[in-house]
Order: C-alpha cells, then structure tokens, then sequence
C-alpha cells in the first residue's frame, strides 16, 4: 500500500463530477447515491467535502465481517467486497466510523471505493485537483510545505 | 428513452391534484428539453394574451436530457411562463443541483397549473408527490425557507422557492434553489407568488442511463477537456468568476455609467473588480452541479456596515449596483446582492430601476421628498433592497420596474430597457451585435439570448470588429439559435466559450439516440427561437417593440474607445429579419415555419 487517495476539502468546488464518474464506472449510470465517493455540501457556507473510504490499515468493516467477504487488495490496499461471498449483513456498514461503506438497497449490494484497481477515475475528473491519488508517505508534504512557506514569510518580513 | 426520464408531473393548484403523465416523446425530439421542451408545453397549453399573474397561466419546471449526466457543465433547468415584468415568453435558467435532482426523483419536468387557495409547497421524493401546507413558509426569506423544507424532508434535498419578492408580486423577483442560484429574470417568481406556490423540494435516488455510454463518455470527457483547457472557461471564469469582465468590458469602453448616462468608462472600476474580490474577499470557488468551470464564488465581507456573506456578486449584479449606481464600495455591492439572494429579487432589474430613478431625481423629475437618491450611495441602495422586496415607501413604486416607474413620472425614455426588461452591463453602443441582440431577444433586455460579447470583445471563436454592423445579424443569429439549442440540452451557456455545435451535438446526440446531424440539431435552436417569436406576436408584441431606448439609438456615447457612436439598428435590422426568414414586419414566413415544421 503505497499509495492514498487524498482528499483536500478546501480545494473541492462541491460540481460532484466525481459522484458522476464514480456511478457511471461501478453502476453504469449517472447517480450520485450509487457513487462510492460523495459530496457532503453544506449549501448555505458552500463548503464541500469529498468523503470517501479512506482504506484504513486497521479496517473496522473487514474486521467486523462474519463471514471474512472483505479482503485486501494487495497492489493497492484497497479492502474489496466479494459480493459472491458477503451476506448483505451491513455490519461493515454500522463498523465505518465515515460512512464510507454502504449499502445500495436498490441493487443489495454492499458498495464502497475499491480505487478503481489503482487508477482511480475521480481523481482524473476532479476539475479542482481537491482528490489526487498520491505516494502515502509523501501525502500530506505540501501542506507541511505551505505552513512553512508561512512562517517563512513572516520571518523574513520581520528580518 | 435514454437521457430523459420519459415523466412529466402535473400539478393542478387550484384542485390540489397531482399526476403523473409519459413525456411528449414527439415534443421532445423536436424541442429537446429544458427551455425548448417547457416552452414547447407552454404554447400548446396557454393563451398568448394570457395575464401573466392570472391563474390562467401556467408555470412550467423543466430538465433537459443532458442534466444531471456527465455531460460538461449540465446542472441547468428552465423555468417557463409568461413573464410578468414584460409580458413576453420568459424562459428563466438556474444552475446548482435542483434540475438533476429532479431527474433523479424521475422527472424531466413539473407543470403548475391554477392557483392554490392557501399557500402550498410541493413535496418530491421519488415517486411520493405531495402538495402541502406552506402556512408556516409564508413570509420567510428564501434561507429560512430553504432550511426548514430541508429540515422536514432531508437534509441533501434540493429546495428552489421564492422569497417575499415573489409573494409581493415584485415584477422582477426570481426564483432561488440551494440558496444561491437563481433563475432570475423576467419576473417567475411573481408567477410563484400569484399562485401561493411557496416552494418545491426534491430527492431522487434514481440513475440517468444514456443510449450509447462508451460513444457519451468519449463526447463528455472530450467536453470536459476543452472547457478545463480553454483560456476563459478553464482559467478567467474559474480564477475570477464572472466578475473577470468588470476590467474587460471597462478597457473595452462598454461598461455603462449612470443609467447609460455617460461615457462606459468607470473610473473605480479596479474596485470592484473580480481580481479586487479574489483579494479581499473570496472564501471559495464553487461549482454547479458537473461543473468543470467552478465560476461561483462564496465571498465574506468580515465586518462593518455591510457584514455579511453569501455567494457572488455575479457580473451583472456587481456593474449594475456599481457603475450602474456610481457605486464603487464593493462591500454595499455584496450587501445588497445577498439581500436579493435572501429576498429573491434579480439584481439587474432592480439595479436598473434604481438607476432610472436616481437619473430623474438629480434631473428633477421625481421629488427628492418622494426619494433622495444620489449616484454614489452605498447605504441608500442596500436599503431600497429590502424596501422593494416588501413593497414599502418607494420600494413599491420601484418594484415595478423601471419602464413602469419612468413612464408614471411621464419619462419613459428613462428606462434602459429592451421591451420593458432591463438591459444588463454592456453598454450597445460599444458593441453593435450586443444592441441587436437585446432589441430581438425574445425576453427583452437580455444578455444570455445571444452573447455577442464573445466575437465582440473577448474574441471567441473569432474577433469581429464591435463597431461593425456588417456580418453581425448574421453572427448573432448563429448565437441565438445555438444557445437555444444550449439552453434546450441542460447545458450551461458558459460551455460556448470553449465548445461549438459539434461538441454541444455529440453529446445530445450519445446521450439520447436522437440521430440528427449537426445542422439538424442546430435547426431546433432556430425552431425554438421562432417558436418563442411565434408566442410573443400572439401576445400581441411587433416590429416596433424590437428596439432599444431612444439615448442608444441617437445620443452618441460620450467618451471612451466608442466614442460618438450610436446603435444602429436601422442598418441591422431589416438584414436580421430577411436572414431569419421573417417578413418586413417581423412575423416568420410561411415558407420559414414549413422548413421549421412550426405550422
């Protein structure tokens, strides 16, 4: 697992074009509630926020399965659902502490993000660059970066 | 059907019925959807001479096939009725989530009919349609009514509702959806108002599928790249929001002052420019739904006598509340462009208003005991906002728009206005293809029928000389058929700056099955517009209402890059007519309406 889909709220412009390559790639169709990644949009501020499976080492939903439906991808990390196994419980629903792993009662199917087999879509239609698919260790760099770049300005302009 | 959910909702107010019935599948390979397919509705249901607040009109909510899909930028629905401010056919178009979301329910559209006895609100979910009590909603601005419609439903249901403006029949109030958006022109939201229809609110859990999705996604995704690398929609609009052109249309010299008054230069333009907002003001960006452009921005003004936040002010909103007014305080701008949000009123029209006011009251023609208004103040107009949205002292007289208040005072040449609707911030004089598009727009004052600002002065697809009158009725026609057929699909207007008809085809055509050349679908456009013309003859509108105010037609611009110059529509016009194919009084041809199947 060397690589996470990173999320940066401030960045998301709340279009949901992700929601919409989500469900069209997993589901065939346009629809949101089919999308394993959503857009939480607070409508009045306009703030948005992209919450996804965050593939957790320690993963509440594949721990919590009884009959063991949840497995690790091991070239992307990502924990997979066997619909053939997996008994529509919803205990991984109830274990995600983000939501993040639901059920389509529509089609009774357990759905959540499987990162596309490691080319993730909604990263690529992100128009805001607020998801990117990125090194875990180098992940958060760039906000470390921007701090610095901060106090790198006020201790400059002090000098 | 592919791309359209194939079900239309009827809802009668005045018996309190609600019904489901198939979409008009005829109607809708001919008219598309959205402006095309509600105003196809609206003219086989509602007499032309119809008063537009009577309950004899209608009022008509409509998707197209593209919205709610991958489509670049297709989040829009048109609101269809006749328009109180002007009487002409009003189709008004609003972004944001509600038009997908009505799809996802399993709807294209909703036509009201009647007139509720009490106030109502219609109630979506899915399949579950309920008209109910708005007893409690009555009277609260747009935000309170938007929160407690969510807090009864859910709270990702989408709400679109009129604020006081609408229920005081304000001419020019619009309706508001998510908060923020608007459909905003000609006056729908008095049409609400007139049938105590409060608000809707909506949620789906259902998918659009489309009729060959390998063929769609390549179309779309080609779509997307072009807007995300097209120098206006993939960097101006989204680094600056609309109000980018603040700067543009003021170097341009077409940036009017003063109710048209002066030279279209505004000296404090910098002030409340796009580029001034990103610095001082800007929160986020914010994109309607599928959006790649993002051009809306959440903008915070932090303290003083102006507090407040909110989204925009758009373009419109920022020139006619500023170099309209004289007003260079981008914080007022903000003030009273939320105020309209909360109240819901359109800002151009009520900017305009204010402005023909304020022009005969410093000429003495209206009483400064009847309203003090000068150019310049700031605190006065925030003021005059809510006043008008509740009809008060001489919000009443200004809630009725500009041609009405001029006229009363015995001035109308006073009212910057294209058949009696508020011309918006290009200045005709400096743009001869913008002075003709508002004197043939079938809506009136109007920027987004036929944007020829494009060609004119930000040069997409070509640059055309503005002062030119030559090629220029042939040109705008292209526009106003094109973003007809634009406006028809779910698109936003703002996919032309960097997508042409094959882009804006291939994806109606993939998305739908509907297997029309290029030039076929562009004839939709152009049998939408006449369709549109067709409806405001019978409502009784002529050649000679397709003008502009006298000052544009003979007091030269008084400085700037366009100085001395005049529209000239005289030379412009009987040209557009003959390319049409309409007679020499404005009415289409026989031989025009067979080609257009219109007969």
């Amino acid at each position: 697992m060397s690589k996470v889909l990173f999320v940066e709220p401030e960045k998301c412009t709340g279009c949901r074009s992700c929601e919409l390559i989500c469900s069209f790639i997993h589901a065939g169709e346009f629809n949101p509630l089919r999308s394993r990644i959503s857009i939480i949009a607070f409508e009045k501020t306009g703030f948005s926020f992209p919450a996804v499976c965050q593939q957790c080492s320690v993963a509440a939903c594949m721990e919590v399965c009884p009959v063991g439906a949840i497995s690790v991808d091991e070239a992307t990390g990502a924990k997979i659902v066997n619909h053939a196994v997996c008994l529509r419980c919803k205990m991984c629903t109830i274990a995600c502490p983000f939501g993040a792993t639901f059920y389509d009662a529509d089609h009774d199917l357990i759905i959540k993000c499987d990162l596309c087999g490691g080319d993730p879509e909604c990263v690529k239609h992100c128009p805001s660059g607020a998801i990117s698919y990125r090194e875990a260790k180098t992940a958060n760099y760039n906000k470390r970066r921007a701090n610095a770049e901060k106090f790198r300005e006020v201790m400059e302009e002090g000098r | 059907m592919f791309a359209w959910k194939g079900k239309i909702l009827r809802v009668n107010l005045s018996d309190g019925t609600v019904k489901a019935e198939p979409l008009n599948q005829e109607y809708a390979e001919q008219y598309i959807g959205a402006r095309g397919l509600g105003t196809k509705y609206f003219v086989e249901e509602v007499d032309p001479k119809v008063d537009p607040l009577s309950p004899e009109n209608k009022i008509i909510f409509m998707a197209g096939p593209l919205t709610g899909t991958f489509a670049g930028s297709a989040g829009r629905y048109n609101v269809v009725t006749k328009g109180p401010l002007n009487g002409t056919i009003a189709a008004s178009n609003s972004g944001g989530t509600f038009g997908p979301e009505l799809k996802y329910a399993g709807w294209d559209g909703i036509i009201f009919e009647g007139r509720a006895e009490n106030p109502v609100y219609l109630s979506i979910y899915n399949d579950q349609v309920d008209l109910k009590s708005a007893a409690e909603l009555w009277g609260q601005d747009v935000f309170a009514t938007t929160d407690a419609l969510k807090a009864v439903m859910d709270e990702e249901a989408k709400v679109c509702c009129i604020g006081p403006a609408g229920e005081n029949l304000v001419k020019y109030a619009c309706i508001m959806n998510e908060y923020h958006r608007a459909a905003g022109r000609s006056g729908v939201g008095a049409v609400m108002g007139s049938k105590n229809l409060k608000a809707i609110v909506v949620k789906g859990t259902q998918g659009i599928v489309v009729e060959d999705p390998k063929a769609f996604m390549e179309a779309a995704i080609d779509a997307r790249t072009k807007l995300r690398e097209h120098p206006v929609s993939g960097q101006g609009l989204a680094a600056y929001g609309t109000n980018v052109l603040v700067n543009i249309l003021n170097e341009h010299g077409g940036l009017p002052v003063k109710n048209f008054s002066e030279a279209a230069v505004f000296p404090n333009a910098e002030k409340i420019s796009g580029e001034y907002q990103a610095e001082k003001y800007l929160v986020r960006n914010k994109g309607c739904f599928g959006c790649t452009i993002g051009c809306g921005r959440v903008t915070d003004i932090p303290k003083g006598p102006f507090k407040s936040a909110g989204e925009g002010p758009e373009y419109e909103a920022t020139w006619t509340f500023g170099a309209n007014l004289a007003i260079d305080d981008f914080e007022a701008i903000c003030r009273a462009n939320f105020l309209c949000n909360e109240l819901g009123l359109d800002p151009i029209t009520l900017g305009g208003t204010i402005s023909c006011a304020t022009e005969m009251v410093e000429k003495g023609i209206i009483p400064r005991s009847t309203a003090d208004l000068r150019w310049g103040d700031g605190a006065t107009l925030v003021d005059l906002v809510s006043k008008t949205a509740y009809r008060e002292g001489f919000g009443d007289e200004l809630a009725e728009g500009s041609y009405r208040l001029a006229e009363k005072y015995g001035y109308p040449e006073y009212s910057m206005t294209a058949k009696k609707q508020e011309m918006p911030a290009y200045d005709p004089r400096g743009q001869q293809g913008i002075g003709l598009n508002y004197a043939t727009s079938n809506r009136g004052g109007c920027h987004v029928r036929g944007y020829m600002t494009s060609p004119e002065v930000l040069g997409i697809p070509v640059k055309v000389d503005p002062d030119e009158t030559e090629g220029k009725p042939a040109l705008l026609k292209l526009f106003q058929d094109l973003t007809a057929l634009v406006d028809a699909s779910g698109l936003c207007l703002f996919v032309t700056f960097a997508l042409g008809l094959p882009e804006i085809a291939a994806q109606i055509r993939t998305a739908t099955g509907l297997d029309l050349s290029d030039e076929e679908y562009l004839l939709i456009g152009e049998r939408i517009w006449n369709m549109e013309r067709l409806f405001n003859l019978r409502a009784g509108f002529t050649t000679k209402d397709d003008t502009l105010p006298p000052r544009l037609l003979k007091e030269p611009m008084k400085g700037g890059p366009h100085e001395g110059k005049v529209v000239r529509l005289d030379i412009m016009l009987p040209e557009y007519y003959s390319l049409r194919g309409w007679d020499e009084q404005g009415i289409p041809t026989e031989e025009k309406l067979i080609e257009l199947s219109l007969v």
